[in-house]
């Protein structure tokens, strides 16, 4: 069915390839003529929405990127900060969502290959990997076949590569029942003086394929990763790749060598879109072109035709531009390191990516008109209809349980609340020792060794809010994930984030992203955590349904000194509990409202005031660093209960907290209310904590204190006759232990 | 005292090894390339955790043959002080410098967390400081721990005195809940019958700075020093 180059198009065979009747008439504008084969699949791919953006660009310029943090932003393989001492953090994180739905384990596993790849190649040792996975209910079998497919994926491939995977978020809604997402996130520490580009500068520079050999697997995937998934999907399964971790660890360790050596100019993953888009992205960063012999690019098979290869997606390959002359050395090493490192072009000074089979030209095309030049549309977009519906919910007619214990009880064996030891037991999440702070808290911290600092990350978002207001789900995604660094005793750096929407051609979808990017970027400013890069993932739909709008934010901290790190359990008998910030009734889009009324996605979000979320926060990130905060714990799914049960859970200590209900119950105990931290101090630093507090203006309750086995809520009427409190919980630590802990893994047995 | 850490393609604990030599004893150690036909010069060879040519066989199977592993088998015979680690201890197994194999974990998953040791022989040259007894608390991270050996070479293993590490509960009891693979009885580290080759699943290295939540694994490395000190006066 493999075209040759030389034969004419059959009509219509761009719209198979994805592109549509405009589209192919640009092409045939920009090239004066019709393309071959080779070029038209070329074009597709380059073109296609996972390659080019062309929907996403013109909204993702509401993102602030600038700050005096940043040594990278969007536009290279991944963001880079600085923290100090000629040192930086670079990291990304991008979607493998279409692949895991047809091949939970290979998608998985090379969503963490290609990530890596992605740090490393800016020349940064990867430090550590993140994961935020959405999946449909574990009550659902084939739910539970991917769930465990993409966590051995992972699992496989990080833990071989030898990159710890240390934190992440899994979330389950019906809405992802039939497309789940895996967002993989990968931080890499680097020097200053190390950072490599993908560009091919310098005219008459050798460019080289390094790594594993060109396969036919992967062919279109980056076209297949821009449309809906079908009842056809499965039959895509040739269009996912299969990772091989063991040669990626060869790479890694090569590519670093090989960039310390000085032989570099630039250097970029086959990722999507395989050879294509490492060649032009390169040649058009540096506004250079091109030229390879595909006939030197090393092969698994005979008979490979240049449409192939270009567009496969083998995984563990690089396009690596040397200083002339440099080859042999580059050679040296790869080979040290039982690879190939293959010479197939040189950089040109035509601006074109140019294509030969021996001598035979087979393609020849401008390599901005590829990246730079590619179509942009601005889609229409309008509030979608679920929206008011979905947002009506008057809270009197939810009706207040009698049972609060049964209700936390119920919360912390949902699985979106519960223990995901079942999951990061499979992760090998300490290989590097320099994990301080182990999956399951707010935010995963590493050492940085040789110093006192500490990198802090978390991916967040909720997704029910960003369904019930877009605009707000994004403010709140990032305010959340900033809030669990400054739990850690952080201070937010910057964000990279993955944006899984639905069909962006559908007016309400396109309004949900617009949205969604609007309200982060309003919070990125505010909270000054700039955006460096990140990754678009559209046409997350099954059956013509969008999945909730999930924008995920990856953010990355520093810790100046880890002797100031903090964790969310309660340390010792006697701490007093303060609850930093505001519970108002706000129950919309609440894990209570799922869970116990069986209200999926219903209500407004929580509001969130972005002044005051970054009062919290400073008032208290500057309280960890003096020394007088010994736990702090973002409150966030399930509401206060929920949080304190945590603390406890994880300290191995009860607490006595004594409320005022001042506001109906169930909203105090399990409403979802921003920008509070539930913090424990000694009782000799309370008068200064309450002090600094009182400083910084934020508004703050003494809730009780840490002590006992048992978690116990009391509850007091508001006005000076408060009367007796009423105990509303009581319950053993280990009870809500063994809930919390023991509900994943019974789902999955 | 010098230390030799090897590294083989696709061996992913020889910096962390690396750094807890020196981050705990502060000697001289170097890392030794697959590649390489000799360990001459060093006191204390450690084979790293990690996926040796990514174990798509038998764990360890292929790095048995290579060519630092002649060396290392010599080195052995002749006394020479060899730690293996998770994937360091699955490639002793299949040189046939331990006895035994490796199966997959029982609940066929990789399992990364704290265990609980019991130190069982403390007159080997890695476990010299510990008492008898005595409970350490270090992690496993593997997909093939689950230690097997026949009913007679088991029987050799405890005449000798072989089996250094069983897991444990905090308290030190020895039971089927503290064993995170199936192995057989408890066994998370045995040694050879003269004590000098160790080979262990669980990772002293993670575990020998107090920041990273606990210094158990320390003793090991302190234990060769004060061994080798004692030997060489």
């Amino acid at each position: 069915m493999e075209p040759r180059s030389s034969e004419k198009l059959k009509p219509g065979i761009w719209r198979e390839m994805g592109l549509t009747d405009q589209e192919f008439d640009r092409v045939k504008e920009i090239l004066g003529r019709e393309p071959n084969y080779v070029e038209l699949g070329i074009f597709a791919v380059m073109w296609s929405e996972h390659c080019s953006y062309k929907t996403s660009r013109p909204v993702l310029k509401f993102f602030p990127t600038e700050g005096e943090q940043v040594l990278q932003g969007p536009g290279e393989n991944a963001g880079i900060v600085d923290i100090g001492d000629g040192q930086a953090v670079a990291f990304k994180i991008e979607s493998h969502n279409h692949p895991s739905a047809v091949e939970p384990y290979q998608g998985a596993a090379t969503g963490v290959g290609g990530i890596l790849r992605d740090v490393f190649t800016m020349g940064a040792r990867p430090i550590a990997v993140l994961d935020s996975l959405r999946f449909g209910s574990l009550k659902n079998s084939r739910t539970r076949y991917l769930f465990s497919g993409v966590v051995s994926g992972i699992s496989g491939y990080g833990n071989c590569v030898g990159v710890p995977t240390v934190g992440g978020e899994v979330f389950f809604a019906p809405t992802y029942e039939e497309n789940p997402l895996v967002n993989v996130m990968c931080v890499g520490l680097i020097d200053h003086k190390d950072i490599k580009k993908g560009v091919a500068a310098g005219i008459g520079n050798p460019v080289m394929v390094v790594g594993a050999r060109t396969g036919r697997d992967g062919i279109h995937g980056a076209t297949f990763a821009s449309e809906e998934l079908s009842e056809e999907s499965a039959e895509k399964r040739p269009a996912v790749q299969v990772g091989d971790p063991f040669m990626e660890k060869l790479l890694l360790e090569a590519c670093l060598e090989v960039i310390k050596s000085g032989y570099v100019v630039g250097i970029q993953d086959m990722g999507a879109a395989g050879l294509t888009s490492s060649s032009c992205e390169m040649a058009s960063r540096a506004g250079t072109g091109i030229e390879m012999d595909l006939s030197l690019v090393p092969r698994r098979e005979e008979g490979m035709t240049p449409y192939e290869l270009m567009l496969s997606e083998s995984q563990e390959r690089m396009l690596v531009v040397v200083k002339k002359g440099t080859e042999d050395k580059v050679k040296e090493i790869f080979n040290k390191w039982d690879l190939e490192a293959v010479v197939v072009g040189r950089v040109t000074g035509d601006g074109m990516l140019r294509l030969t089979e021996g001598q035979q030209l087979v393609a020849e095309v401008p390599a901005k008109a590829l990246t730079d030049e590619a179509p942009v549309y601005q889609r229409p977009y309008s509030e979608p209809e679920y929206l008011k519906e979905a947002q009506n919910l008057s809270p009197v007619k939810i009706p207040i349980p009698d049972n609060y214990e049964q209700v936390l009880l119920d919360l912390l064996a949902s699985p979106n609340i519960a223990s995901k030891e079942w999951v990061y037991r499979q992760y090998d999440h300490m290989v590097g020792t320099n994990t301080v702070v182990r999956p399951g808290s707010d935010a995963a911290v590493l050492r940085v060794k040789g110093t006192k600092k500490g990198i802090a990350m978390t991916t967040d978002c909720n997704p029910r809010y960003c369904y019930l207001d877009p605009y707000m789900g994004g403010m709140i995604a990032v305010a959340e994930a900033a809030r669990n660094l400054v739990c850690s005793g952080a201070k937010p750096l910057a964000i990279t984030n993955c944006l899984n929407f639905g069909n962006p051609e559908k007016p309400g979808v396109m309004w949900q992203f617009r949205r969604a990017v609007q309200g982060m970027s309003e919070a990125c400013r505010k909270l000054n955590t700039p955006v460096t890069g990140g990754n678009v993932s559209f046409y997350n739909e099954t059956k013509g349904t969008a999945v909730y709008p999930t924008p995920t934010v990856g953010m990355v901290g520093l810790i100046e000194d880890l002797d100031y790190c903090c964790t969310q359990d309660f340390k010792d008998e006697g701490d007093i509990i303060i609850l930093v910030g505001e519970t108002r009734v706000e129950l919309g889009g609440s894990e209570y409202l799922s869970v116990v009324h069986g209200l999926e996605g219903r209500g407004t979000p929580p509001q969130l005031d972005l002044e005051l979320e970054r009062k919290v926060q400073q008032a208290v990130l500057e309280a960890i660093k003096k020394g007088l905060v010994k736990s702090a714990h973002d409150c966030s799914e399930g509401g206060l209960a929920v949080a304190l049960a945590e603390s406890c859970i994880s300290g191995g200590i009860g607490a006595e907290i004594y409320s005022i209900e001042n506001i109906r119950g169930d909203a105090l105990l399990f409403g979802e209310s921003q920008s509070r931290i539930i913090i424990s101090a000694s009782e000799n630093n309370v008068a200064e904590l309450i002090r600094h507090l009182t400083l910084m203006e934020v508004p703050f309750t003494r809730l009780g204190t840490v002590g006992g086995e048992e978690l116990r809520i009391n509850l007091m009427d508001s006005g000076c006759a408060a009367g007796r409190p009423r105990p509303v919980i009581n319950l053993p630590v280990a009870e809500m232990e063994s809930r919390w802990r023991g509900a994943v893994k019974c789902l999955m047995k | 005292m010098k230390f030799g850490v090897i590294v083989f393609p696709g061996s992913n604990c020889d910096a962390d090894c690396l750094h807890a030599v020196k981050a705990v004893l502060d000697q001289p150690v170097e890392y030794i390339w697959h590649k390489s036909n000799s360990v001459d010069g060093f006191d204390c060879i450690i084979l790293p955790g990690g996926f040796s040519y990514g174990d798509y066989l038998r764990a360890g199977a292929i790095a048995r043959f290579s060519p630092v592993m002649e060396a290392v088998i010599n080195y052995a015979q002749k006394g020479g002080w060899v730690l293996g680690i998770c994937n360091g201890f699955q490639v002793l197994l299949e040189a046939g410098l331990l006895p035994g194999a490796m199966r997959r974990n029982n609940n066929l998953q990789f399992i990364c967390q704290d265990t609980y040791l019991k130190v069982e022989n403390c007159s080997t040259p890695f476990t010299a400081l510990c008492h008898p007894g005595e409970v350490l608390k270090i992690p496993v991270a593997h997909g093939e721990g689950n230690y097997y050996c026949d009913e007679k070479t088991l029987k050799e293993l405890k005449q000798n005195n072989q089996i250094v590490f069983r897991y444990c509960d905090e308290m030190g009891k020895v039971t089927g809940e503290a064993n995170p693979n199936g192995s057989i009885n408890n066994i998370a580290g045995i040694c050879n019958r003269h004590g000098n080759v160790l080979g262990m699943m669980p990772h002293p290295e993670r575990c020998a700075e107090e920041i990273l939540g606990s210094s158990d694994g320390a003793v090991l490395f302190k234990s060769i020093l004060a061994s080798w000190q004692r030997r060489v006066k």
